[in-house]
């Protein structure tokens, strides 16, 4: 019984420190981000006067922190608001859209690993919640779950800007999942593996799938890995691009087109209730960066062959190298934060239709032979000479009769009709 | 699984299963269906059938309700919200469950009344040695986990491998099929 409180304490832990301590601060750390780096690509300066207002006591200048409170002002100007709620909605569905998209995106946090193992007193504790030997499939599946948030805050509203939103967002959803899923299994069929943390140890010893540079032996050869890149590449690139559209991020924030929809779903939200809305956006935003990470950029692994030496690094019983990682992976996950926001704040939007077709005709039909792509070349180390050949040309052959399909069903006249 | 997971996801299931016809609203019953799911993807994964259950979830509560919910909302129905009840749905939906409860009990009295096996270390190491020893799967279980996802894939590339690329054909079909039949309502 002991054993089993102890190990139900040091679960609760791992939620409570890595999911409220380290993912949920993010959050409003990246609005900080989002709204001085958008200063910044526009030439202006940015909130940066929140602080204490020394001036009112009588001294020279204020007290400020770089604007980094900021956050804080803003989440208390959301609380302090008033909490209207529209006389026409529909409230149980009303009250529980804005739930609906938070809760998915901080369950999936349990499946990452942010860092290697820790060691102390002999005993080792992976930092990681939940240690899921179907990491990837978990994250979709819950993920999944966030559009029901969406979808009903558009319906149970009651008015028409918020209900096209929802359906907007509804289609596009489903529609960029399957491009996700598809994207990765390369990336799978490649490590033989669900497992997230197996994937980041393997690319810690072996080189990052897109950075092999390190690690190579004989069952990881420098040029097997190098063909591979071809298709992590194309992975990376899809897989990147159908999150930014399952977030709702610019430029495939269709779902809340202010010019189009006023404010889109949450349109009839206030207070709180819309607070709720911008951070599951945000969540879902630090979530998908962190799945980017994992199974593209190694992970917290700092990489260049070190990894194995701050594993070790430990004063007396204690070995502290996951701490290490666990920054080398906030540092990436920042990282690509800010590169969320650049993209956000430099490409324009995509129009709908053309938003429907870059998901099912362009990135569905790539993904699709990308598969292949990547199987061929995991698989050639067992093929014959000759049947790999064969498999190229069939390879070619089915690329090009994609690529004509997809132009023969542009040239036909659109009939205007929904 | 912990009898107590059971019992909970159980009643998930069930308190969901009630409210699909309890509800007059079709939305709400919608969302019942998805609790319902969510509680047997909760059994699932109590069973040890992590990949069953997040399929479960992956499909039929993220796609498949959500266009049911899509459609339901989109049809916008208010006739279904009025209190009625007629006879003839009602004796159908008693003979339905009378012939499914007939069904069940046919088969709960055939199954055997054995135990499953404890999957622990020896069963899991025993059960290696069908596999090549440098396989995944027999490394897996020699390790005392269960590689349920390299199984499945195992099992369906072995053993059913003819009936997989058949009802590949028949998804291929259904597909080019509902793609011509829109095209040709949007003529």
């Amino acid at each position: 019984m002991p054993e089993l409180i102890f190990q139900i304490a040091i679960i609760v832990a791992k939620i409570v420190i890595l999911t409220f301590m380290v993912v949920l601060p993010l959050v409003p750390v990246s609005v900080y981000f989002e709204r001085r780096f958008s200063a910044v690509i526009q030439d202006r300066v940015g909130p940066n006067r929140v602080g204490i207002p020394l001036t009112l006591f009588g001294f020279k200048k204020d007290f400020h922190f770089f604007g980094l409170i900021q956050p804080i002002a803003d989440g208390l100007k959301l609380f302090l608001k008033e909490d209207f709620t529209p006389a026409h909605v529909r409230k149980a569905f009303y009250w529980m859209a804005p739930a609906l998209t938070v809760v998915p995106a901080l369950i999936t946090v349990c499946v990452v690993p942010f860092g290697s193992p820790i060691s102390i007193f002999g005993h080792t504790e992976k930092l990681v919640i939940a240690d899921l030997d179907i990491g990837p499939l978990f994250v979709f599946s819950v993920a999944s779950l966030s559009v029901y948030g969406i979808t009903l805050a558009g319906w149970s509203s009651n008015s028409k800007f918020p209900f096209i939103g929802g359906v907007r967002s509804t289609a596009q959803m489903i529609s960029y999942e399957i491009a996700l899923g598809l994207s990765i299994i390369p990336v799978i069929m490649y490590y033989g593996d669900l497992n997230l943390s197996t994937i980041v140890q393997q690319q810690a010893d072996h080189g990052w799938l897109l950075l092999p540079l390190w690690g190579h032996d004989a069952d990881h050869t420098f040029t097997s890995k190098l063909l591979f890149w071809f298709p992590a590449a194309i992975a990376f690139l899809i897989f990147t691009i159908s999150i930014f559209a399952e977030t709702n991020r610019m430029p495939f924030d269709l779902p809340e087109c202010e010019t189009e929809l006023v404010g889109g779903y949450h349109t009839e939200y206030s207070s709180m209730k819309f607070a709720m809305f911008f951070m599951g956006e945000y969540a879902a935003m630090v979530i998908g960066s962190a799945l980017i990470i994992t199974l593209f950029l190694g992970g917290w692994s700092i990489g260049f062959g070190l990894d194995a030496m701050v594993a070790n690094l430990h004063i007396g019983d204690f070995y502290f190298g996951g701490l290490i990682h666990l920054g080398c992976f906030m540092t990436k996950l920042i990282g690509f934060i800010l590169f969320f926001i650049l993209v956000r704040w430099t490409v324009p939007r995509f129009r709908y239709d053309q938003l429907m077709k870059l998901g099912w005709v362009v990135f569905f039909e790539a993904a699709l032979i990308n598969v292949f792509l990547a199987a061929l070349i995991v698989a050639a180390p067992q093929l014959k000479g000759t049947i790999i050949g064969i498999g190229a040309v069939l390879l070619v052959i089915v690329t090009a009769a994609v690529i004509w399909v997809a132009k023969v069903s542009e040239e036909t006249p659109k009939v205007l009709r929904a | 699984m912990p009898s107590y997971l059971f019992w909970l996801f159980s009643t998930v299931m069930l308190i969901g299963g009630v409210s699909v016809i309890a509800f007059r609203n079709p939305v709400s019953s919608a969302l019942s269906v998805v609790t319902c799911f969510v509680g047997l993807a909760g059994l699932f994964i109590g069973l040890s059938a992590f990949f069953v259950g997040v399929i479960q979830i992956l499909v039929y509560t993220g796609a498949v309700m959500v266009l049911f919910l899509f459609i339901i909302m989109l049809l916008d129905l208010k006739d279904e919200e009025k209190a009625a009840k007629p006879l003839l749905p009602i004796a159908a939906g008693i003979a339905l469950v009378a012939a499914f409860t007939v069904q069940l009990i046919g088969i709960l009295s055939r199954t055997p009344n054995v135990i499953a096996p404890n999957l622990d270390k020896e069963t899991l190491a025993a059960a290696a040695s069908g596999f090549p020893a440098t396989s995944k799967i027999a490394t897996t279980l020699t390790q005392g986990k269960l590689p349920d996802v390299h199984l499945i894939g195992h099992t369906l590339f072995t053993q059913y491998n003819l009936p997989l690329q058949i009802l590949g054909v028949l998804l291929l079909v259904a597909t080019i099929g509902v793609v011509i039949l829109s095209k040709r309502q949007a003529d």
